[in-house]
């Protein structure tokens, strides 16, 4: 008998696709509330992990990593750690240390969007997190994947354990 | 209040300590976790446990208030929160897969960085399969078999 | 404080960190990724050179990151000893790379194909860079994890079992030893309020003994773990000989000497306006520990026979040495330390460099399986002899050098004890330094069949080759980095 963690689960393949979308969604909302208030990148990407975990063990890790921006966990914490390392730059320009956040008005003619360096640095770390801890999440499911596919075969996990509980008995 | 998180620390310590130093490889990770948890908490209340007011500058001020908790602590501990999830995650995928290769989880039977001595002055060669694949190797065993 | 002062003093954290992303970013294309991460080392050295020749005019180099100054924020400041440590770190980051061009263990065009061990190179040296330029106890605590991080990625990245079981075991044992980092940096905050280098050293005056040797006993016992002391060394000889040639020679070469360096800045820097009861009892653990630390490395050394884990325990008995001049409290110790370790970089990544060559043209690290070296190359045997020889001590090469500073001024204190022990170890250092030469150079190979040659060894060659001549030079003219090195130990201040 084939038991798999991911085995189908129908109700959950249907309802994660609104899901995913909602849980970014809010994973997005924690990021830019954290800008004055409580929330930020860090909590913001582990939010959006979660889309991209519960995708994955619907789904399949190898969609879920299709669906992630570039389609590749390393890539995407890649590009948030060079957005973050950039966000110090601007300093150097205006003579303050690294990181020294810059914020201004930018004009719009309508209305005036304040835009800062503070959160391109957030950004940053939101898409770090998402890409890192997703790669280790997804990873780990398609480990689980493969012992699947392996223990098809039941009697090779019992022959281990046997031998595992005689080695324990040997001490 | 000093006292509480100190029987918190030690009691957490000394349960991570117990599974760390266990020979199954999962446990001794989720061991390593506990005992950061412990020394994270050893790191908070370093700066003093004095007010239960979140270190948040409210709309329109300036400076935090005085009355307010430290945020250094709070600030050390949340970035060594963070190291130790990314080590943690990594040690639990390095871990996955060193039982899957080598077919055991008990740190006794890991012994193909080391092997164990077989000889009371010769020290063991390295086992088949765990040194570096020379570019040479292969078609020298297949031209003389 | 002039905009390119602050971006070079970021420049040890900021170069790798950048050229670790870009070469990320490029992971699907080889030719591209080296191109970037040659970019980027030549930039990391050019930014270090720069920072010695600022440190050698004296220019104040400190930078607070955001703004924020302490106790918020964190300081990054850079002094002859930091802008050193950054030059060598960048010196050796170019000779692993080159070195790399032609290893078929880690090529990311070989098969199979291995497109992150460079990015993984890089962000280990973000954390040895931030480790020696910071001026900040706890964030010296994240480049140490930085670098763990990356270390654990270039063992993983081999994915041969035992490469997966060394992981683990360094996993373990060093994040052991920076929790014992985290503790340590938790009760100094406890007890000053500080964390800044010049703040804690303004306090560490007025601590009481007891209270000091407190500190000074957990911060040290964390860095030994990440030194390789005795006896905390147990994660190094079980991991480091899996790891490829080129990796190998960078990581022994950098990684335990940030931990002599951490001990350095805290013993002799930081801490050194400590109570002198309990400053002088901790500098005698560390001088005995320094004397076991030498001898029992050597003494594992002439166990083995594989070149890798012969090697493996020379770093260990070698950072002895460094950890003596420590010990010794005084401005020509902590120079004589600064000297060896400058020298032991150098030679140490060097030996293990030729290791790999030989490796390449005999097929096995084993010294049971091969030999024949010095027929096939003779040249080979001669880059080969100056590093050996230089380690253990000969004149006229850098190790005699960093031996006699370090041990006139042993004896000049009366430690004859520590002294002695020293000379043996250098004695059975040569043993094993001819055990190397006798079975892999003189003997013939085992396997007369065996050709002796390998293809692509070019860049090999280049590195040795250099980093030998370094070794003559240093010995040549030992006055200019010997000068270095005690105005950098004299700009640190002795605790004496």
């Amino acid at each position: 008998m084939k038991r798999r963690m991911n085995a189908r689960v129908v109700v959950l393949e249907t309802v994660v696709a609104p899901l995913y979308w909602i849980i970014l969604a809010a994973s997005v909302w924690i990021l830019l509330r954290g800008h004055n208030e409580p929330g930020g990148g860090f909590i913001g990407g582990l939010v959006a992990v979660g889309a991209t975990v519960l995708w994955g063990a619907a789904r399949g890790p190898s969609s879920a990593r299709h669906k992630l921006p570039f389609g590749d966990p390393v890539l995407l914490a890649a590009v948030g750690v060079l957005a973050s390392a950039v966000s110090g730059i601007p300093a150097w320009f205006v003579g303050a240390s690294y990181l020294t956040h810059q914020s201004f008005m930018l004009p719009l003619g309508f209305t005036e969007l304040w835009v800062s360096t503070v959160m391109l640095f957030d950004a940053g770390v939101y898409l770090c997190v998402w890409g890192a801890v997703s790669g280790f999440g997804l990873g780990l499911l398609a480990i689980d994947d493969d012992a699947g596919d392996e223990g098809a075969d039941a009697a090779a996990p019992r022959a281990r354990a046997t031998t595992k509980a005689a080695r324990r008995a040997r001490r | 209040m000093i006292w509480v998180i100190a029987l918190a620390v030690w009691t957490t310590l000394l349960v991570g300590a117990r599974l760390a130093m266990s020979r199954d490889l999962f446990r001794v990770v989720v061991g390593l976790a506990l005992i950061s948890s412990g020394i994270v908490l050893m790191l908070f209340s370093s700066g003093r446990v004095s007010s239960a007011e979140p270190a948040v500058i409210a709309a329109g001020e300036k400076v935090l208030p005085a009355t307010a908790a430290n945020p250094l602590p709070q600030a050390l501990v949340l970035t060594a929160i963070v190291i130790g999830f990314a080590l943690i995650c990594f040690a639990f995928i390095l871990v996955v897969r060193v039982v899957r290769d080598a077919e055991t989880d008990d740190a006794e039977d890991l012994r193909y960085a080391e092997p164990a001595p077989t000889h009371a002055v010769e020290p063991p060669a390295s086992p088949e399969g765990c040194d570096p694949r020379h570019p040479l190797d292969e078609p020298r065993t297949g031209g003389h078999p | 404080m002039t905009v390119p002062m602050s971006m070079l003093i970021t420049s040890p954290i900021f170069v790798p960190l950048l050229t670790a992303v870009l070469a990320t970013l490029a992971y699907r294309r080889p030719a591209l990724q080296r191109a970037i991460s040659f970019t980027g080392i030549l930039a990391l050295l050019a930014c270090a050179v720069a920072l010695v020749q600022f440190a050698i005019e004296g220019r104040p180099m400190a930078v607070s990151f955001g703004g924020w100054e302490a106790p918020f924020g964190i300081e990054f400041s850079v002094d002859r000893l930091g802008a050193i440590m950054v030059l060598l770190t960048a010196l050796m980051g170019l000779a692993a790379l080159v070195f790399q061009i032609g290893d078929p263990e880690t090529s990311p065009a070989g098969e199979p194909s291995k497109p992150f061990v460079l990015p993984l190179l890089h962000g280990m040296l973000v954390g040895v860079g931030g480790a020696f330029v910071t001026a900040d106890l706890f964030n010296m605590y994240v480049w140490f994890e930085v670098m763990l991080i990356g270390v654990l990625g270039l063992f993983a990245a081999g994915s041969r079992l035992d490469q997966l079981e060394a992981a683990f075991k360094y996993f373990v044992l060093n994040v052991a030893g920076t929790l014992l980092l985290v503790v340590a940096v938790g009760a100094v905050y406890a007890v000053t309020g500080q964390l800044n280098f010049t703040a804690l050293s303004e306090a560490a005056a007025f601590l009481s003994p007891g209270m000091a040797l407190l500190l000074l006993a957990s911060l040290g016992v964390a860095f030994l773990v990440k030194a390789g002391a005795f006896p905390l060394f147990a994660w190094l000889p079980a991991a480091y000989h899996t790891l490829p040639g080129p990796v190998l020679a960078l990581v022994a070469g950098l990684l335990t000497k940030v931990g002599v360096y951490a001990l350095l800045r805290v013993f002799g820097d930081v801490f050194a306006p400590a109570p002198e009861a309990a400053l002088g009892l901790a500098l005698e653990a560390l001088g005995w520990i320094a004397a076991a630390t030498m001898l029992t490395g050597v003494l594992g050394a002439a166990y083995h026979w594989d070149m890798r884990r012969i090697l493996g325990f020379h770093i260990i008995s070698q950072i002895g040495y460094m950890l003596l001049g420590i010990a010794l409290g005084t401005e020509a110790g902590n120079g004589g330390t600064l000297f060896y370790t400058a020298h032991h970089i150098i030679v140490k990544a060097n030996l293990f460099f030729i290791a790999a060559i030989a490796w390449r043209m005999t097929g096995s690290y084993d010294l049971r399986k091969i030999g024949g070296l010095a027929n096939a190359r003779p040249l080979l045997a001669i880059v080969f002899a100056i590093p050996a020889l230089s380690l253990v001590g000969i004149p006229p090469l850098s190790g005699f050098w960093a031996k006699l500073i370090v041990l006139r001024e042993t004896l000049a204190l009366g430690h004859v004890a520590w002294t002695v022990v020293a000379l043996v170890v250098s004695f059975l250092t040569l043993y094993s330094m001819m055990k190397i030469w006798m079975e892999a150079f003189w003997k013939p190979h085992p396997d007369p069949s065996h050709p002796l040659e390998a293809r692509g060894l070019a860049p090999a060659w280049c590195v040795t080759i250099g980093l030998a001549l370094i070794t003559v030079l240093i010995g040549l003219f030992p006055d200019t980095l010997a000068g270095y090195c005690l105005a950098a130990a004299a700009e640190i201040g002795g605790a004496r």
